[in-house]
């Protein structure tokens, strides 16, 4: 522990944002990462606990106490270090995770927590900053050859872990560009799209080989999900050429909301607003969605909801609303009774706030309205009680809203269902690849060699939980394939 | 006769059986002999009788004796009536002999001694029966095991002509005959035993109470029978089983304390049975082997040695007694020269028997008694005008008119006290002492013999660095990131080991996915109730590690003129520099040294199976270099590699230590370790432990100078720092057994091995208890492999780094632990919620170990013997939690929020609440209101969380604890108890005392410990009342004196042997007894304390069952275990294995709010729990709710296993082991080994005997002097009216005035009554403990002298001590109160016109007290209060002393030597109108006015010649007192009279 009474000295200081004006005019990140003074203050505020439940809270189990305590003494290439040696992207984490380690922190308990997300953040563009950051290529080679489907952090993680104890690996994206979710879903104003670039440099030198454009299976993907394929490979054939395959291909089939007027034009997945927005940015391809001057209605009050919000903003948007169904979750949650797992509680995103927007909780869409051109201009909507879990309209609280782009953005069911058919994967009830995540056999699906990992197999969450099913994974992997793992858990 | 001890069973072993005990004599400075002398003999046997105990049936003591010279006319009149002419005195000798009921094996025996001396050439006389009582009343088992006593008369044979030559014949034909005897291997032939055989003594003994002795033999009573000595002695040992050879006398001594590296010292002795030959005893000697048997007492293996001294090495009896009890030399200053030449010359020879002793012994000639170097058993003596002295372990034993009484005084530590009657004169330590160190020039054979390591040039030999990376090497052994960082780092860069809080919860090693180094396998034993710990900071004098490498010199030859020489080092951590000083010795020693290096490392692709042969090639290699003239073998692993592993270096020295002790060559060779692995305090303790005199762990040394990064200087500061930590944690590791020389601690083996199996530890740490069984000599090899193959593995984690560890603080992948965020979680969300499904995810998580092994409770399961029941027809959770206790936890260790909280939901319960060490604010002791609040009872300023009470609350803490700092403890604080707790360890530091750090007493901790705000707080290591077992009776006692309502507990942390203790604790009386395991613990503690010293609770707690059912004892105690006691299913297992109440600590806090952070020695808690600071006290946010709801899910829990057992009264579950099993199909490749037969043994004892608490104890309080002096002060105690009693006092009057006291506090608290109230006058010899708990206004005037603590935790009373105005000596030279007088007083005053003993006014807080001289450690720890000492004191003055002040006439200037002036300054008196004006003042008053106040009215209570001389020319007496003002009372006072001039401004 750097300082004993660094918690009672020194307040939670927040990373720092470019203001809203500026911010707008850009799609670049806003976010300022921590002064090299800053981050050892913000280092000296962690408590050492002897009982570290950040430590468990975070689900790749960064050792978040020892590297607050190596940024409060400045050994960063150390912090480094250790961060690495639970997390292969921490550079991702520490932009996009909504850091459940600080929902752990037990300074949390009543005060202000560690503001661990902004340290990771400080100690991974420190090691950029530095060069520390470099290939780690394996020192022998196996021979074994592993391909891996999809290119999301989990396959990210799976990969890099892969090649660095000697494996062929090779990553199928049916997009253009590598990351997943976090390459085209997720606005470059929260990820700057080098930050996965330069990995992707890192992990090509360590080995790994990335083919772009290529769908994994023979069959169709549902409309609406981005594929840039300009090459097929069969399941058969990974089968045949890689010694294991490690399906980790996300969950990208969104929720649907079958009301009246769903299929007029405005009415959009979320996805189908953001990546073409990506494209734009890092290819110049224009978006064909354009919500300048319109009323936009988010319908989700998730973090993509939040990405849609923050993209119409800088679109210029009349005005933003969003939807939730739920009823408002309190501003402070319950601490005694909650804490230290993830708390229900009124959240409200950067991008929230680059707007006046307005927030509907507890109400259902009923309907939308055109404008007699086949064009949203309006959406019906009503209140709804929530008791015991169930949901009731409350009567006479039906009202209409002008809406001239509406964004379903009320997350994924489960993934593309046709891989999984590909592979003769069998799904678990929500459609997952089905696999267990603990004990003998972990991560393996009923086909033999054929391992799942992150979304594909957990339903949508969180990049950081990608990450630790693609290690995890691979750490099966290369038991399967070597008989005995070095890598850890 | 039978063999009474019951053998081995269980968890119960004879082995581990402890006595304590007293002892005297009285002998005829003259020699003249008189029958007079045996009586007195007998007498003071029945005065020391309160010393003794009884077992079960109050018929059965533990034994007694009397041991006088042969009265040569009775047995020439009763041999001559047998036929038998005697020869003339000194030409024959008798065996006093104890023979088998068995008739052929009697006369077996018998034909063997007769066998015997015609082998050695004398003459057999003939035999006598003793006659004996047979209509005695005597204990049904004693008379089962009474032997046939019988005399042997031997008559010198013709060659044999003086009497010394005559003693050595009958000493080798009692040796030869024994071991004959033995070697035959009857059943009845260990009923077999000689109590003396000798031309000079005879020993009348057995297994009797003591004033049976001279009622059972009836020689004593023949006036006929006349002696010039007579040495008594009565024994109090922990069990009860009738064992007439354990009886004291032996035949030279007779012993009051423990040996407690006896095991050390017998094996050393075995050790040097080759190399050693007697220039005296010649071949003879070789008939004298085995010199010691299994099952001896260590009395009698100290008998043995002695007696070996000085038959084989012609030693004086008081050489040699004072070769085996040295002096504390090594630091002693004021130590003459040459004296300190002669201990350093012997020091090499033998180890000294370390432990705390008073040891009268005589071999008829002379008689003498000398105590150990810490002085830390009493004993006192007196010397007539016609030539009588008595000695014994108190004062007043015999009847002698004061003014007959020329001399009072007691042996002092260290100091021998001789009679020769030969020389018909007492010879003082000093003649004594001065004549044995210049009767040869010790100095000057020092001096050349002599080489200490240090002064040996430097090598020019470099260590040169392995091959293996660093990184590479520390894996191998084992390096986590902790042990850089938690272990190493602090040791490197503060030189203390460092601190950790709240217990231990993770695996046990046994347990453990992680791969552990062998180390983590052996616990630490420690010294409870049988003797005390040292303080090795405050008693740093007789501390010592000085170690001598290389053969020893032979102990027989004292005709050597010329001795080998020894190299010497001062502590045993080798530097790099001093390993290769070693490993080219013959360079430097001219050839006389001769290293040997024995490499432990192998090829790793032999396998774990290698190890076996690998070691027994080693053992045999060293075998053959120290046969082939290697005098230094080092054991070393440097050449570890990845392709050589190396053996556990503990396994490895061990082994060879052993094999070398069994070849008797251990004594030939020195033997040193070179090892990567020890890193560790207690790492160094256990290879010291296990015999290596030297330590260089090269590893640990080049990692923290790795962390100097490639500082020079730092790095050697670092080293230093390092090896100053080191040294400073073994002290503190042997002092917690009470050992204060690494001499006799190298190979003592004072560990126990948990999870290893017993073929493993009996073969390479024979001896070593080890009672589960666990993992066999492969598995350790594997282990080692398996680590040694992770370190050369290609692992990623590993590729850079260390392993995280998770041993200290949790890690996810780190070593597994009970409390885990979840497992945290889910308790305070339950307690919180009322939701008792959460209660019960908690408590899975804890309970089902089948995939995380962290307990051996866990490895349980329940195995019901019947039908389940329903639920409802079990007993209430309302009854069950009332046998719930929270810890004890003080004010202090955590915040006042927290610990009302816990007092108030254990109140609502009908639980108990426990004070912890630190006393309890009197305004808690009233009940409570609705709508009352915490602020508006203790004071709004004192709170940072308030609580409204509800109707019928209370804050008062049902268990008041008393500790070793006695913070706290008045009369009114123990009438207010239900339950007094003795704390006589605790699980986290067991053996070790405590510090509360002056920054953490505030104003409100202050008033509650009667201290001073801001003066650090020191706990002692011992209770310095309690050095043995029946001074805890005698605590007992007290306490009960004091509260006669509450029930005396005593706390014992479980270890090995801690069932015997406990026998002995039912039988000093206490009520109740908890069992603690070593995992618990809240407050501060050194890591290796809270990680390797004790053991866990279920093997405590069945030991204790055990031996307390099978002695008969269990049904007068309740037992009480705890020790992470979690969950019901904790508790139902407790009460299967024989608890009745449990105790939580952690558990409750965490419902609190405790998170675990392990930050309480910081002051940092950022919950308020375990924290002072205001701030973080604002965020405490426990209620007494949640602390109920939780005891209430708990015994839900427990409800549902009962109902499962079929078992509807939780009485019926205690003690039924038969109810568990060990879980089946485990598959953990170590636990699997593990073997629980012995946990779940049934004692074997007829139906009836009870296994739970069912009767009360008899705590004889009906015979209290103060049952008379309540009648009497009736007056005073309902009226207030002055009062005034008379009555006179013998020393079997103990524990005066507590009683009357209980009273007066009852009914006044502690304000007590106005002063004087009560005044009483009495007259003779005190008893022990008079005046203790004095409370005010009552007043004890005694005219005569007191005992040992005397005004202990005096509470406002006065004493005055006089002597009698027919006793002639001078105050200022004889003794007038004994040892550890004041102890713990908080108020009051003491006036004693003579000499103190040793620790007067230890620990003192407020009292005040006039003595006329002190013994050693004289106002030790004081923290308040007053102290004038006008006379001498002994050494280490105000060692400790924090606050008060003590005057100390200081005539010759020479006090300054014996000051320890660590924590005090030294200044002069100043005239009182010479102060300055606002300087702080001690009480308020001049420093001149306050002394000569008391001095003036010392002289007016007791009349001293001395306080009037100096009050006669007072100025100039002034000027010879030395004020002695602690540095932290100067600051707070200072402080605090700037505070108060800053408020009045």
């Amino acid at each position: 522990m750097g300082k004993p009474t660094g918690f009672m000295e020194f307040e939670r200081l927040e990373e720092g944002y470019e203001p809203v004006e500026k911010r707008l005019t850009h799609y670049k990140e806003f976010v300022q990462t921590l002064s090299d003074d800053n981050a050892k203050t913000q280092g000296a505020r962690c408590m050492d606990c002897g009982i570290p439940f950040c430590n468990n809270g975070c689900p790749v189990n960064n050792i978040i106490p020892d590297w607050n305590d190596l940024v409060y003494r400045g050994n960063w290439k150390q912090a480094l270090d250790v961060l690495h040696s639970t997390n292969n992207f921490p550079d991702f984490t520490g932009r996009i995770c909504p850091a459940p380690c600080e929902a752990a922190c037990t300074l949390g308990i009543n005060a202000a927590p560690v503001g661990i997300k902004s340290i990771e953040h400080f100690i991974i563009d420190k090691g950029w900053e530095m060069g520390w950051v470099v290939p780690q290529p394996p020192k022998a080679k196996t021979g074994k050859k592993v391909a891996i489907v999809g290119s999301g952090p989990a396959g990210m993680a799976a990969a890099q872990q892969l090649a660095r104890v000697g494996h062929d690996v090779t990553v199928f994206e049916k997009s253009s560009r590598i990351g997943g979710l976090l390459g085209f879903g997720i606005p470059d104003f929260k990820l700057n799209k080098s930050v996965i670039d330069r990995r992707v440099a890192q992990m090509e030198a360590e080995g790994v080989v990335f083919r772009t454009k290529v769908i994994v299976g023979d069959k169709a993907i549902p409309a609406g999900i981005n594929n840039d394929a300009t090459e097929t490979v069969s399941a058969a054939q990974l089968k045949k050429d890689f010694d294991a395959v490690i399906l980790a291909a996300g969950s990208e089939v969104p929720r649907d909301l079958p009301v009246p007027g769903r299929e007029f034009k405005g009415v959009y997945a979320a996805l189908e607003f953001l990546i073409p927005q990506n494209k734009e940015v890092q290819q110049g391809i224009k978006n064909p969605i354009n919500v300048k001057g319109k009323h936009v209605v988010v319908i989700g009050g998730g973090d993509t909801g939040s990405d849609c919000v923050g993209t119409s903003y800088r679109h210029g948007a009349a005005s933003v609303t969003q939807f939730e169904l739920m009823p408002a979750p309190p501003e402070q949650e319950d601490k005694p009774l909650v804490w230290p797992y993830w708390p229900l509680k009124m959240r409200t995103s950067s991008s929230h706030k680059e707007g006046e927007t307005i927030r509907e909780f507890a109400v259902a869409t009923k309907a939308f309205v055109e404008d007699g051109q086949g064009n949203v201009k309006a959406l019906k909507a009503v209140r709804v009680e929530w008791k015991d879990g169930k949901m009731s309209e409350v009567a006479g609280s039906e009202f209409e809203l002008p809406c001239d782009a509406a964004f379903l953005a009320m997350g994924f069911v489960n993934p593309v269902g046709s891989l999984l058919e590909a592979f003769g994967v069998d799904k678990d009830g929500r459609g997952n690849a089905k696999a267990t995540t603990d004990g003998e056999g972990c991560y393996r699906t009923n086909v033999d060699g054929v391992y799942a990992a992150g979304d594909v197999r957990r339903g949508q969450s969180l990049v950081v939980w990608a990450i630790r099913e693609g290690r995890q994974a691979a750490r099966e992997v290369d038991a399967f394939l070597m008989g005995t793992s070095a890598l850890p858990r | 006769m039978e063999s009474a001890v019951p053998e081995r069973q269980g968890l119960y072993d004879p082995a581990n059986e402890h006595d304590a005990c007293g002892v005297g004599f009285v002998a005829h400075v003259k020699g003249q002999k008189s029958h007079a002398i045996i009586e007195q003999g007998l007498l003071i046997l029945k005065n020391i009788d309160h010393r003794g105990a009884v077992g079960a049936d109050p018929l059965q003591g533990d034994g007694a004796g009397l041991l006088i010279q042969i009265p040569d006319l009775f047995y020439r009149e009763e041999m001559a009536a047998q036929g038998v002419d005697l020869p003339p005195a000194g030409e024959y000798g008798v065996g006093m002999v104890f023979l088998p009921q068995e008739a052929a094996s009697r006369h077996a025996c018998m034909e063997e001694i007769e066998r015997s001396i015609a082998a050695e050439g004398q003459r057999l006389l003939g035999w006598r029966d003793v006659p004996v009582n047979a209509e005695m009343p005597m204990s049904p088992t004693v008379k089962a095991t009474e032997p046939v006593i019988r005399q042997v008369f031997v008559g010198r044979g013709p060659d044999v002509f003086v009497t010394d030559a005559f003693e050595r014949k009958l000493y080798i034909i009692r040796r030869r005959a024994a071991n004959a005897i033995k070697s035959l291997h009857l059943k009845h032939g260990q009923e077999f035993y000689v109590p003396s055989f000798s031309a000079r003594t005879v020993n009348y003994k057995g297994l009797l109470l003591a004033d049976q002795v001279g009622e059972y033999y009836l020689d004593l009573q023949d006036k006929r029978t006349v002696s010039a000595l007579a040495l008594v002695h009565q024994r109090f040992s922990t069990n009860t089983f009738p064992t007439w050879d354990l009886a004291h006398p032996f035949r030279y001594i007779a012993h009051n304390g423990e040996i407690n590296t006896v095991r050390g010292n017998v094996n050393w002795f075995k050790a040097r049975e080759q190399a050693i030959s007697s220039p005296i005893l010649g071949d003879d000697l070789k008939k004298v082997w085995p010199l010691h048997y299994p099952g001896q007492s260590d009395s009698a293996a100290f008998d043995n040695a002695l007696e070996l001294l000085v038959m084989g090495g012609g030693y004086s009896l008081a050489q040699a007694v004072m070769l085996m009890i040295p002096e504390a030399w090594e630091k002693h200053a004021l130590m003459d020269e040459s004296r300190r030449a002669f201990y350093e010359y012997h020091a090499a020879m033998m180890e000294p028997w370390d432990g705390p002793a008073a040891v009268a012994f005589t071999d008829g000639r002379q008689i003498g008694a000398t105590l150990d170097r810490n002085g830390l058993r009493p004993a006192r003596y007196l010397v007539t005008d016609d030539d009588f002295v008595v000695m014994a372990s108190e004062s007043g034993v015999l009847p002698i008119p004061e003014k007959k009484i020329v001399k009072k005084w007691r042996l002092q530590p260290g100091k021998m006290f001789l009679i020769d009657m030969e020389q018909g004169r007492i010879i003082d330590d000093k003649e004594l002492k001065d004549s044995l160190a210049n009767a040869r020039p010790y100095r000057e054979w020092i001096e050349k013999i002599r080489i200490k390591l240090d002064e040996v040039p430097a090598a020019d030999e470099t260590c040169a660095t392995p091959p293996a990376s660093l990184l590479d090497r520390q894996q191998a052994f084992g390096y986590t990131q902790e042990d850089t960082k938690v272990i190493l780092e602090p040791m490197a860069t503060n030189g203390e080991e460092p601190t950790g809080s709240m217990g231990t919860d993770s695996a046990l090693p046994v347990l453990s996915k992680k791969n552990k180094t062998l180390y983590a396998y052996f616990k630490q034993l420690f010294a409870q109730v049988t003797n005390p710990p040292i303080d090795p900071i405050r008693e740093e004098l007789v501390m010592s590690l000085v170690s001598f490498i290389g053969p020893k010199p032979n102990l027989l030859n004292t005709v050597d003129v010329n001795p080998p020489i020894r190299l010497e080092v001062s502590q045993p951590v080798l530097t790099c520099t001093d390993i290769e000083k070693l490993r080219n010795i013959e360079k430097y020693t001219s050839n006389k040294f001769r290293s040997f290096e024995l490499d432990i490392c192998y090829p790793v692709a032999w396998g774990k199976e290698g190890i076996e042969a690998r070691l027994a090639s080693l053992a045999a290699d060293a075998e053959d270099a120290v046969r082939s003239g290697a005098n230094i073998l080092i054991v070393s692993d440097r050449k570890v590699d990845a392709e050589h592993v190396a053996i556990p270096a503990l396994l490895a020295t061990s082994a060879i230590h052993q094999h070398l002790v069994k070849q008797g060559l251990r004594t030939s060779t020195g033997l040193v370790v070179e090892t990567g692995s020890a890193r560790e305090v207690h790492h160094f303790a256990l290879l010291g432990g296990f015999g290596a005199e030297a330590v260089h762990p090269y590893l640990a040394l080049e990692t923290i100078s790795g962390m100097a990064k490639g500082d020079a200087e730092k790095a050697d500061k670092y080293v230093k720092n390092f090896i100053k930590a080191v040294g400073k944690g073994l002290c503190k590791v042997m002092s917690k057994m009470g050992i204060s020389t690494y001499m006799s601690y190298t190979g003592a083996q004072i560990f126990e091995a948990i999870g290893l199996k017993k073929d493993l530890v009996d073969k390479y740490f024979t001896g070593t208890p080890s009672n589960i069984e666990g993992i066999g000599l492969f598995e350790v090899a594997e282990e080692a492999i398996r680590l040694h193959d992770e370190a050369f593995s290609a692992d990623p984690v590993l590729a850079n780094m260390l392993d995280a560890g998770g041993e200290y603080a949790f890690r996810i992948r780190g070593e597994e632990h009970m409390w885990t965020p979840d497992s945290i979680a889910k308790l305070q969300h339950s307690t919180r919620s009322g939701k008792y499904e959460t209660y019960k995810e908690y408590a899975k998580l804890i309970n089902d170990q089948t995939k995380r092994h962290l307990t051996l409770r866990g490895l349980f399961e329940f195995k019901p013997q019947g039908e389940a029941i329903p639920l409802e027809e079990v007993e209430s959770a309302k009854e069950i939690v009332k046998r719930f206790a929270t810890g004890a936890m003080s004010l202090g260790s955590i915040s006042t929020e927290a610990h009302t909280t816990l007092a108030i939901a254990m109140n609502r319960i009908g639980g108990k609440s426990n004070t912890g060490e630190g006393g309890e604010d009197a305004k808690r002791f009233l009940p409570l209101k609705a709508g009352q609040t915490l602020s508006e009872i203790v004071g709004a300023s004192r709170i940072e969380r308030d609580y409204v009470f509800k109707e019928g609350d209370s804050l008062r803490s049902a268990i008041k604890q008393v500790a070793s700092g006695r913070f706290g403890v008045t009369t009114e604080y123990l009438v207010n108890a239900d339950q007094i707790q003795i704390k006589m360890a605790q699980g986290a530091k067991p053996g070790e005392g405590g510090q509360l750090p002056g920054t953490k007493v505030s104003e409100y901790i202050g008033k509650l410990r009667h201290s001073v705000p801001g003066v650090t707080l020191i706990s002692p290591p011992p209770h310095h009342d309690i050095y043995s077992i029946e001074d805890l009776a005698q605590l007992i006692h007290d306490l009960k004196n004091a509260n006669s309502q509450a029930s005396i507990s005593v706390k014992l942390v479980s270890e090995v042997g801690v069932g015997t203790v406990a026998a002995g604790v039912a039988k000093a009386k206490a009520d109740h007894i908890v069992i603690a395991g070593f995992d618990g613990g809240t407050g501060a503690s050194p890591v290796s304390s809270i990680k390797h010293a004790g053991t866990p609770w279920e093997l405590g707690l069945s030991e204790t069952q055990q031996t307390l059912v099978l002695n008969r004892l269990r049904s007068r105690i309740r037992l009480q275990v705890d020790g992470q006691m979690k969950t019901g299913r904790d508790v139902a297992i407790g009460a299967l294995l024989g608890a009745d109440e449990f105790g939580f600590a952690t558990a409750p806090l965490v419902v609190e709010g405790c998170i675990m952070m392990r930050k309480c020695h910081l002051n940092t808690c950022p919950v308020g729990v375990a924290t002072q600071d205001p701030e973080l006290r604002k965020r405490f946010s426990g209620q007494p709710e949640h602390v109920v709801n939780y005891f209430f899910f708990v015994a839900e829990e427990v409800r549902e296993i009962m109902a499962m057992l079929g078992i509807r009264k939780f009485d019926d579950l205690v003690g039924r082991v038969d109810l568990l099993d060990m879980r089946a199909g485990i598959e953990h490749w170590k636990a699997k080994g593990l073997d629980f037969t012995k946990v779940f043994h049934q004692p074997k004892v007829p139906a009836d005997v009870p296994r739970r608490h069912t009767e009360g104890q008899d705590h004889g309080l009906d015979k209290a002097l103060d049952h008379k002096l309540i009648e009497q002060a009736k007056k005073a105690l309902e009226k207030g009216q002055k009062v005034q009693i008379e009555t006179s006092i013998i020393n079997v009057n103990r524990t005066c005035g507590t009683m009357l006291s209980g009273e007066v506090a009852k009914r006044y608290g502690n304000a007590g009554l106005p002063d004087d109230t009560i005044h009483v006058k009495l007259t003779g010899t005190a008893g022990q403990a008079f005046g203790a708990f004095l409370a005010r206004g009552v007043t004890l005037e005694l005219t005569g002298e007191g005992n040992d603590y005397v005004g202990k935790g005096l509470s406002g009373g006065r004493i005055i001590i006089k002597p009698s105005p027919d006793f002639r000596g001078d105050t200022q030279h004889n003794i007038i109160v004994g040892n550890t007088v004041m102890y713990g007083a908080t108020e009051g005053e003491s006036f004693f016109a003579g000499v103190g003993g040793e620790r007067f006014c230890v620990r003192n807080s407020g009292g005040t007290a006039v003595v006329e001289g002190v013994g050693d450690h004289g106002c030790e720890y004081m923290t308040g209060g007053t102290v004038v000492v006008l006379g001498m004191t002994g050494r280490n003055f105000a060692a400790g002393m924090s606050g008060g002040i003590a005057y100390v006439l200081d005539e010759d200037g020479s006090f300054k030597h014996r000051c320890n002036l660590a924590q005090v300054a030294l200044e002069k008196v100043v005239p009182a109108a010479r102060h300055v004006a606002g300087e702080p003042l001690h009480r308020d008053q001049a420093d001149e006015v306050q002394l000569k106040e008391l001095i003036t009215r010392h002289a007016e209570y007791t009349g001293s010649a001395t306080a009037k001389r100096l009050l006669a020319d007072w100025e100039a007496s002034r000027e010879k007192f030395v004020k002695v003002y602690p540095h932290e009372y100067k600051r707070a006072l200072t402080e605090m009279a700037a505070a108060a001039r800053k408020e009045a401004a």
